[in-house]
């Protein structure tokens, strides 16, 4: 078998009496794919990613990093192993460039604290064209502000990858985005994949997160409730799969 | 393990992306902030050069204005990276004064006065720090923290310099000596210290447009939580931009003991820090903070300065200079606001 970049398994975590996840089993491979967490509302998926980033650490279970256990998983070592967490519109600086944007507190300076700008502006350009950024209206000195909601989220992933992320985690990167918006969003995210990043992506919306998935993750409760991939499925097929999940829930509630 | 050791491959780049501008579209949209404080003073100089063209063609006009200028160019430059940085300092003048009176102090005790005015600076600067800490450290809001600063300051100056008999320090020793001709000395007709607050603009400008320092202070002001997850040490920048801030100070108490010859403990502060003040927002610093201009501001500073000599020499009474002063600030601000850029929020 194959390494596996990540591998978590038997995770537990509860808040308090509220157990958020029970016996979680997850997974990315060791060449880059992009894997859709899919789940409603107080499923569990915020608490796995986070735990995935080191904000959280779990009650029970073990991670694996490229087939190595490791202890004391914080946010820095999830960041030093290559994980990125990309937000929606969080963590840009809207009235600044692209450029700026994309090298914020990872400055590249030359003598004396100077940033070398030209560098910087070169660097942006062309990771913004790797991610297939097209726009005849904006260049990697264009003010964040002036783009669209799509594009914006472009401009975290060209981040993201700057930082050579192996695993890119992706929280509802569509939310609130028109529909050609979210393809775009989708795009920058294939691109990244064949860049050789590996992405996990968030969604309420099965539809997006079939466009661009290749697997397909359900969390319900705090439980896996369904692993599965695009060969073994379609997007209806998933819609129905939820909404017998949903239905057996409201069953075992009342 | 060979699997993991990827590379990114290399991808095929988009090549519809515009490329960076260097055109003069780009450039008048980069400026337009700096491009429309310089508007607005050009239009306020050809009013005064029609309403008096004899006074405005000759060169006593601009002395008097350049004597006193550096004083608010020196003031308002820091003061832009404070604003930008989200921030406001409202303790400046005060802190000039205190500055001031370490410097005539220890001047007058004999001295050397480079030396005193080294001290002049770092008790400016030392102020700034406690503002600084103050709002990041306390997290005390800086529009109330550096008010309550400035009557403490104020305070300092009048009670401590209450000396026996001593209401103020005069200066007028210093003149003629090498310390007062390098600062405040005449080059031809031009003042000295016009030179040195070009310096100091240029050093700012660096500052702000190229070093990382001024990129931190726009990202810190533009979106604090933003630049704190993405690694910036936000406490820090604005605790910097502050101790910038009284630094700075101290260099305009100097220069206004040299100017005027004398340390006054009862020097009204308010008309030099609302000028100041007008002089940052007319100069295209908006008030919520990320974005600001240094070459803007000093255009701001000429123009918050011209319009006190130049209304009355284009022949109104002195009585209205405070209304036609406002007047101008109002139609300024509304200016800048018309020639915001549209952004999508």
């Amino acid at each position: 078998m194959e390494t596996r970049f990540l591998e978590l398994k038997n995770i537990s975590k509860s808040f308090g009496r509220v157990s958020a996840l029970d016996q979680v089993n997850f997974f990315i491979k060791g060449e880059s794919e992009i894997v859709a967490l899919i789940g409603d509302n107080g499923a569990g998926k915020s608490t796995l990613i986070k735990i995935i980033s080191g904000v959280y650490t779990p009650d029970s279970g073990e991670i694996h990093i490229r087939g190595e256990k490791v202890d004391r998983w914080s946010v820095t070592q999830a960041r030093a192993a290559g994980i990125e967490t990309v937000y929606q519109d969080r963590a840009l600086v809207l009235q600044q460039t692209i450029a700026r944007n994309i090298f914020m507190g990872r400055e590249r300076t030359g003598v004396l604290g100077f940033v070398k700008g030209r560098l910087q502006l070169a660097e942006a350009d062309r990771l913004m064209r790797t991610i297939g950024f097209t726009s005849r209206v904006f260049a990697a000195d264009s003010v964040v502000a002036k783009l669209s909601g799509g594009e914006r989220q472009g401009v975290a992933i060209a981040r993201a990858l700057y930082f050579q992320a192996d695993l890119m985690i992706l929280d509802e990167p569509t939310t609130a985005l028109s529909l050609t918006e979210s393809e775009k969003v989708c795009d920058f995210i294939r691109r990244a994949k064949e860049g050789g990043t590996s992405c996990i992506f968030i969604s309420h919306n099965i539809y997006h997160a079939y466009d661009v998935a290749e697997r397909f993750v359900v969390l319900d409760r705090g439980k896996v409730v369904l692993e599965t991939d695009r060969q073994h499925t379609t997007a209806e097929q998933l819609v129905k799969d939820m909404q017998e999940i949903a239905r057996c829930n409201q069953e075992g509630s009342a | 393990m060979a699997v993991l050791d990827k590379k990114p491959k290399s991808l095929d780049l988009s090549e519809e992306f515009r490329r960076p501008g260097r055109g003069i579209t780009d450039f008048l949209d980069k400026n337009r902030r700096a491009l429309s404080a310089l508007l607005v003073f050009v239009i306020l100089m050809l009013f005064f050069l029609i309403a008096n063209p004899k006074v405005f063609l000759g060169t006593g006009i601009y002395e008097a204005v350049f004597t006193s200028l550096p004083i608010r160019i020196v003031l308002v430059l820091p003061l832009v990276f404070v604003i930008v940085s989200g921030e406001i300092d409202l303790s400046f003048v005060s802190n000039m004064t205190l500055s001031l009176w370490a410097f005539a102090a220890t001047a007058k005790a004999g001295w050397n006065p480079f030396l005193s005015a080294l001290l002049a600076v770092s008790v400016g600067g030392f102020v700034g720090l406690v503002n600084g800490l103050l709002v990041t450290r306390v997290g005390l809001p800086s529009l109330m923290t550096t008010l309550g600063m400035s009557f403490l300051l104020q305070g300092l100056a009048i009670g401590g310099a209450r000396g026996p008999g001593t209401t103020g320090i005069p200066l007028t020793f210093l003149e003629g000596t090498p310390f007062y001709n390098i600062f405040v000395g005449r080059i031809g007709n031009l003042p000295a210290q016009m030179v040195w607050a070009l310096v100091f603009l240029v050093v700012a400008t660096l500052l702000f447009n190229y070093h990382k320092f001024g990129s931190h202070v726009c990202c810190v002001g533009d979106n604090l939580e933003s630049s704190r997850e993405m690694g910036i040490h936000t406490a820090r920048v604005k605790t910097l931009a502050f101790v910038y801030m009284g630094m700075a100070a101290g260099i305009a108490g100097v220069l206004y003991g040299l100017i005027y010859g004398v340390f006054f403990a009862r020097f009204k502060p308010g008309d030099l820090m609302l000028a100041v003040l007008a002089s940052a927002f007319i100069g295209g610093t908006p008030t919520w903070g990320g974005v600001g201009t240094m070459i803007g501001a000093l255009f701001g500073a000429c123009t918050v300065r011209f319009i006190q000599t130049g209304i009355i020499e284009a022949g109104l009474t002195g009585f209205w200079t405070q209304f036609f002063n406002g007047l101008i600030v109002l139609l300024a601000l509304a200016a800048h606001k018309l020639h915001e850029p549209r952004y999508r929020y």
